[in-house]
């Protein structure tokens, strides 16, 4: 341990606990000022300050502490180093910091500024505030400081510096150090490799198989060994041979595994079982020469837990790290990196039940390890565990960093049996296993690459916390839900709230040349997943058959889901369901799009017809209500006026008035009764799908609409099923006049006919504007006919009119870019394979922000 | 928004006089301004022998949606339920009858300053009303009326004719007769009944609601057979539909965003519960409400509670199944010797309010996704009125079954009662991991319906669920493959037991299921010796001096 008696330069390391001890009047805080940033810094007097108004009130120290504690803990957590400036002469008032310390896993440092009591009373003397301070005081401070200098390192500090006298602490300089384990300035690239165990051959084939030439990448990449090279296979002198010499040439670095812990202590001598493979190895080793054992013991002395590397991106170690570990540095953050988390039981086999660590893992940065074997390595939550048991006869496994491949070799044959057989899944996978409530509840913010963090707030989370729980789907076959989209600007043109003329304007103001207008659907929305078959949808979203505690039902897996903007299942019937995405799947068959998109499973955003079959109720409550109780008043009334005005009494405005109502209407029940049909089964129900959301790898989301429709088209074209329903669509050039008066007569062809409207959507599909805004992905453009269903009735007559077009556009628009760029996120991530929390939260976020009050008839 | 009153007459007594009643002149047409709109009354006929008032309500459904958003007294709550496509200007909604009382507010009274003893005689009236909107259909509207001495003529208006499948709406056209009733009597009855009808949807709110009623129902509602039906309808839903509907706007929203209802998806707590709570709770003890087995299950077929089980003799009143379930809770609760208890899915309530009566159990945590299920059990328990103490054993909290939840470890006990049964089955593994798997409880009991027992409530249509929201409904032996199963796969034992009467052939109303867990969480701290390092060895390297 570090006492610089005569030098001045002291290290202290980047992320630690320093606590200044000194009587009162050593000249601590100026120290500090000297030496660390104003923020490092926090004091007990400005602490008792914070809780008494008075920084030499010696009644509030209780409080002020508990104060100075908190603040420090918190900067402890968030990975600050933080310098206590307190007087820190008594052991107590010690060991709660040294506590705080361990409590955040960092090093705990002290630097003792020992300087006589005379120049300690001459400054206090000359501080008004502490002129009155009694002389025995001091006196106590530098008999308590003495007492307590020989133990500070056995109190727990990891670095002890004394100062001693007023020219040494003048003369110290602070020179802060890195931790071992912080590599994050090496970018590698990197070749990450499971458990050896003594196998090397295998060791010699993997490393051949990834272009090591004796040792030496020729791309100059860098090998990391997550750690138990030795134990039970047939040689370890060789494998340590051969990673020492790459170690020390500066081509590996390497984690210690709980296997090289153990041995390490054998060779200095402690008592250790020979069990667990140990004896293979002691007995190899015996083979060798003195000094090699001696440098394999100072090898497995020096090997550091665990290395973060590449900006904080990585994280290896060998038996996995929670992220609240990652860089720290403590006996218990050591004890996890060597062990991992275990539950205190043992399994049927005698071996310690591991904490699924790796399940409850939310962090950025990517975690390979090793330790447990299994079949097979699979990321999970971002982590991934690279012992593929090659020693029980399993393979040597290597993760190609950052491109994220897999590379392996076979064992050459079972070099050692195992006590149990390799779990048959990845830890934490493909078991049903929930996500967790703290990844969607409360409020929230979700970081989104194309606008940035968007929040949700608490009561929005709360409402889709209930809906998601209670009707929504799986949320592995949940990866995505639509946006909400604003409406065109309000128009002004007679007769009219909405016109494309408005659409096309706006487009051309965000300097969007060209634009596709696409037929609305009138149906209800209905985004599908098809996979090729559920061996497709187990492998891919974890669900089906395959796992085991779906016992419930039991039989073939789902292939897919099919649902609605909530995320619940179209049909009740998960029967009718499979049959929509078989007839789906038969047409993707046809098209020869599984080859051509190189997938086996598609995201399909579309909408679903008839409006009546998923809106019944609501038609039949409120649009048909309004029908009904309208068709039944109006002949009554007409002819009570027209008996009065048969009377000569003055009635022919109000008769005229209720005439036209009457015929408002008539017009609104016909305009509902356009989007009603009668479905038998299947029969009768179209399914125009509209975009192509996501395939394996890949998000199409920013795939232009032009080729978009043209991958839809030919799915509908092969569909045999009637099933599928085509999306008309017109070209608008938003700068020529003619192509816009184009669009707008088509607009009115197709409204006048009873369409509901039509969508305009810049064809580049994910545009900015001139500023590098998210432009609006789509506008809808409603028929007058259509609006009626929105409006009410009688929303034409002038005055109405006049009042609606004050509508207030900008928290639609707003909430449409925002869940635009959830939606994109939440695709992104599912193409980029990451975990299932992530794109859940994304999605979550989508449902969440439904629930945000914005007029709803926008 | 229209309706007539129609008089005959003799030449002695014309038919005419129904201006003077009225206080309308039968040969103008006039206009009054109303709060919602402009009333128009005019006679479409009008001689000594017949005579026939129009009221014509214009309702302005702009200005309607408009005044919504006033939020204060007297205005929807929330845009969201403002609907411009609205039944208010059509059909004879409360609006109509607020005109009512307005335009003829001297009529309603019974005072005629012209003819003074004319509004106290009776005389042929017969009121048509061709777009009612009638909440219990025209069965109640004859049940409201012909206690009243009107001859009820009620026709149901189909919704579309184009859709003959979608049945009736709730329109009724009406036709009431009498000769026997004053005209006050008569306006008197619309402007109670109107709304009574009208029912779900009030917006409109008003402090002295109580003086009207009593004033408009002096002389008839006192006797109406009907009079609690009248009372409650007219004044107790208006309150709890207003707290209702400002409690779930987020779910008014996401029901919106899929076309469908509310009713659809914020139905965690039955209707049922939401009113009696809201009428009751606040005076009377809890479980008197529940007489019926309202409290867990609301709509369903025990919510009649009137299957009589086997055992339960005729003249015995039979203990409500939910009270039965809760004390075979709180048994096997205390054999287990549990005092951190979780009840998970906790409703409004009532197990919680149960468990804290008995002081053994030291800690209370009632959780569900529900958000209003939670404000119900919040006023169930009286939570912000509790002594510190009593409070403090005692914690709400939104959480959801299918979501790991980290605040739920540790707990000696944890109580699924009539909860699995509303999870979807392909969502029950999530749920199997999160109560066993992670929060692991020593004990965890579950209690479910046996389908089997379905036969023996009479109220229950064969084939059907007990609840609207059941996903399922398991027999004893599914219950029970699922139990083992779970049990096996979490190491817990488990062993079941029948609630209600253990009918021989079918077994008991609802089943459950006590697990308990074989290896208990914290057990050895002992570790492995593979697992053991000393103090020196753990030290981080960079602690070395450099």
């Amino acid at each position: 341990m570090t006492e610089t008696r005569t030098e001045r330069v002291l290290p202290v390391t980047d992320l630690s606990l320093v606590v200044l001890v000194g009587a009162s009047g050593s000249g601590k805080s100026t120290f500090a000022r000297r030496h660390f940033k104003p923020t490092e810094v926090i004091s007990s007097d400005f602490c008792r300050g914070l809780v008494a108004d008075d920084e030499n009130d010696q009644s509030a120290t209780g409080d002020a502490f508990d104060v100075l504690h908190y603040i420090a803990g918190k900067r402890l957590a968030a990975g600050r180093r933080t310098v206590v400036d307190a007087t820190s002469v008594q052991s107590e008032a010690r060991r709660k910091l040294i506590d705080l310390a361990r409590r955040h896993d960092v090093l705990p440092i002290a630097i003792v500024l020992d300087v006589p009591e005379e120049v300690c009373a001459a400054r206090n003397a000359a501080r008004p505030d502490r002129a009155g301070m009694p002389r025995r005081v001091i006196q106590r401070h530098i008999r308590e400081l003495r007492r307590s200098l020989r133990h500070l390192e056995r109190e727990g500090f990891r670095k002890v510096h004394v100062l001693r006298g007023t020219e040494e602490v003048e003369q110290a300089r602070i020179v802060t150090e890195k931790r071992f384990n912080d590599l994050t300035h090496l970018t590698g690239p990197f070749d990450i490799i499971g458990d050896v165990h003594g196998c090397s051959a295998e060791l010699e084939a993997l490393l051949d198989k990834l272009g090591y030439v004796d040792g030496v990448h020729p791309q100059g990449r860098m090998a990391v060994f997550v750690g138990d090279l030795v134990d039970r296979g047939p040689d370890t002198p060789g494998v340590l041979r051969r990673v020492m010499s790459m170690v020390a040439a500066g081509h590996a670095l390497c984690v210690p595994g709980n296997h090289e812990n153990k041995y390490g202590r054998y060779l200095k001598g402690r008592k250790v079982q020979l069990t667990h493979g140990l004896a293979e190895t002691v007995a190899q080793m015996e083979r060798e020469p003195e000094e090699f054992r001696a440098r394999v013991r100072e090898f497995i002395d020096g090997l550091v837990s665990h290395y973060v590397l590449d900006g904080g991106r990585l994280v290896v170690c060998h038996a996995g790290l929670p992220e609240k570990y990652h860089g720290r540095t403590s006996g218990r953050v050591r004890s996890h990196a060597l062990y991992g988390d275990t539950t205190g039981e043992t399994d049927e086999f005698g071996l310690p039940v591991r904490y699924p660590w790796a399940e409850e893992y939310r962090g950025r940065a990517a975690v390979v390890y090793g330790h447990t074997p299994v079949p097979e390595a699979t990321w999970l939550n971002n982590t991934i565990c690279l012992d593929t048991g090659v020693v029980f006869g399993g393979r040597l496994t290597a993760l190609r960093w950052p491109e994220r491949e897999l590379v392996d070799v076979p064992a050459e044959r079972v070099w050692y049996e195992p006590v149990k057989p390799l779990r048959s899944e990845a830890p934490g996978g493909r078991e049903g296993r929930p996500l967790d409530l703290a990844d969607v509840q409360g409020r929230r913010g979700v970081e989104t690459r194309y606008a940035g963090r968007v929040a949700v707030r608490e009561q929005n989370a709360a409402a889709a916390l209930e809906v998601m729980s209670r009707f929504a789907v799986d949320p592995r076959l949940l990866p995505y839900l639509p946006p909400t989209m604003a409406p065109t600007a309000t128009s002004r043109i007679d007769g009219y709230l909405e016109h494309p003329a408005e659409a096309f304007a706006q487009y051309a103001r965000d300097g969007v040349a060209r634009v596709v207008c696409e037929e609305k659907h009138m149906g209800s929305r209905a985004v599908a997943l098809v996979c090729r078959d559920a061996e497709a949808a187990r492998r891919r979203f974890g669900v089906g058959a395959a796992s085991p505690s779906d016992g419930v039902e039991g039989g073939e897996g789902p292939t897919g889901s099919l649902y609605t903007r909530t995320g619940r299942p179209f049909f009740d019937d998960p029967a009718v369901t499979e049959e929509v995405l078989a007839r789906l799947r038969r047409a993707v068959d046809e098209a020869g799009l599984w080859e051509e998109l190189e997938t086996d499973w598609l995201l399909l955003d579309g909408e679903l017809m008839p409006w009546s079959l998923k809106a019944s109720g609501l038609l039949r409550r409120q649009y048909a209500a309004v029908g009904a109780a309208s068709g039944a008043v109006f002949p009554g009334a007409l002819a009570a006026l027209e008996g009065a005005a048969a009377r000569g009494v003055d009635v022919a405005g109000l008769l005229a008035r209720q005439r036209e109502r009457a015929a408002d209407a008539a017009a609104f029940t016909a305009a509902y009764r356009r989007y009603c049909w009668s479905t038998d089964g299947l029969d009768g129900v179209r399914l125009a799908p509209f975009q192509l959301l996501a395939v394996e790898g890949r998000s199409l989301a920013a795939l232009p609409h032009d080729e978009q429709l043209a991958l839809l088209d030919r799915l509908v074209e092969h569909d045999g099923s009637g099933l599928l329903q085509t999306t008309r669509r017109l070209y608008v050039d938003t700068g020529d006049p003619d192509s816009v008066r184009a669009g707008v007569d088509w607009w009115l062809e197709m409204t006048g006919r009873g369409g509901e409207g039509m969508v305009v959507k810049p064809v580049g599909a994910l545009v900015r504007d001139p500023e590098g805004r998210l432009v609006q992905p789509g506008v809808k453009c409603r028929g007058r006919e259509y609006l009626r269903i929105i409006y009410g009735p009688e929303y034409t007559r002038p005055d109405h009119l006049a009042r609606l077009r004050e509508r207030s556009l900008g928290h639609k628009r707003s909430l449409a870019l925002r869940e635009y760029a959830l939606g994109l996120e939440a695709l992104d991530r599912l193409a980029g394979g990451e975990p299932l929390w992530r794109v859940h939260e994304a999605v979550f976020g989508v449902l969440a922000l439904e629930s945000e009050p914005v007029d709803p008839r926008l | 928004m229209f309706l007539t009153l129609t008089t005959t007459g003799t030449p002695e007594r014309p038919a005419t006089d129904l201006g003077f009643l009225l206080h309308k002149h039968p040969d103008r047409a006039q206009a009054f301004s109303t709060s919602h709109g402009t009333a128009h009354v005019f006679y479409p006929e009008a001689d000594a022998g017949r005579c026939t008032a129009a009221l014509l309500l214009e309702v302005d459904p702009v200005a309607l949606v408009r005044r919504g958003k006033g939020r204060g007294r007297g205005g929807a709550p929330d845009a969201a339920l403002a609907q411009y496509v609205n039944d208010r200007p059509y059909a004879a909604s409360s609006l109509l009858a607020v005109a009512l009382s307005g335009v003829f507010s001297s009529a309603i009274r019974g005072v005629c300053r012209a003819r003074p003893e004319l509004p106290a005689q009776a005389r042929p009236l017969r009121i048509a009303i061709p777009a009612l909107p009638a909440h219990g259909g025209p069965d109640l509207v004859r049940r409201l009326f012909e206690p009243l001495g009107w001859a009820v003529t009620a026709e149901p208006v189909p919704l579309d004719e184009t859709f003959p499948e979608w049945g009736d709406s709730r329109y009724v056209r009406l036709t009431l007769e009498s000769q026997t009733l004053t005209l006050a009597e008569a306006l008197r009855h619309l402007y109670v009944l109107l709304p009574v009808l009208d029912g779900a949807k009030h917006y409109w709110v008003a402090a002295d609601e109580v003086d009207k009623l009593l004033r408009a129902g002096e002389g008839w509602l006192p006797g109406h057979p009907e009079q609690q039906l009248i009372t409650s309808r007219y004044l107790a839903r208006r309150r709890s539909l207003t707290r209702e509907a400002l409690e779930r706007l987020e779910l008014v929203r996401l029901a919106e965003a899929d076309d469908t209802e509310v009713e659809e998806i914020d139905n965690a707590v039955a209707a049922d519960d939401t009113e009696t709570e809201e009428t009751e709770a606040e005076e009377t003890e809890a479980e008197e409400t529940e007489a019926g087995e309202t409290g867990a299950e609301g709509t369903g077929a025990e919510g009649t509670g009137t299957a009589v089980a086997a055992g339960a003799g005729p003249e015995e009143r039979p203990v409500p199944l939910a009270v039965q379930r809760r004390a075979a809770i709180v048994a096997a609760l205390t054999e287990a010797g549990a005092a951190r208890v979780l009840d998970l899915g906790c409703g409004p309530g009532q197990l919680v309010q149960e468990l804290l009566k008995d002081r053994r159990f030291t800690e209370i945590v009632g959780v569900d996704v529900s958000r209003r299920a939670l404000a119900l059990a919040e006023r169930r328990l009286r939570l912000e009125r509790m002594g510190e103490r009593q409070a403090s054993r005692v914690r709400l909290l939104q959480g959801s079954l299918v979501y790991t939840d980290t605040r739920l470890k540790g707990y000696d006990a944890a109580v699924l009662s009539e909860v699995v049964e509303h999870v979807d089955p392909p969502r029950l593994p999530a749920l199997e991991y999160a109560v066993f798997g992670t929060a692991r409880p020593r004990t965890v009991i579950v209690t479910t319906p046996n389908v089997e027992y379905n036969v023996r409530w009479e109220t229950l249509p064969a084939g059907h669920v007990r609840h609207d929201d059941h996903r399922f409904e398991w027999t004893r032996e599914e219950f029970r493959t699922w139990a083992r199963a779970v049990a096996a796969r979490h190491g817990y034992a488990v062993d079941f037991r029948p609630v209600g009467p253990d009918d021989p052939e079918v077994g008991p109303p609802t089943q459950m299921a006590v697990f308990t867990a074989v290896t208990p969480n914290e057990a050895h701290k002992n570790k492995t010796s593979e697992n053991k390092t000393s103090e020196h060895e753990t030290d981080e390297k960079e602690a070395r001096t450099a």
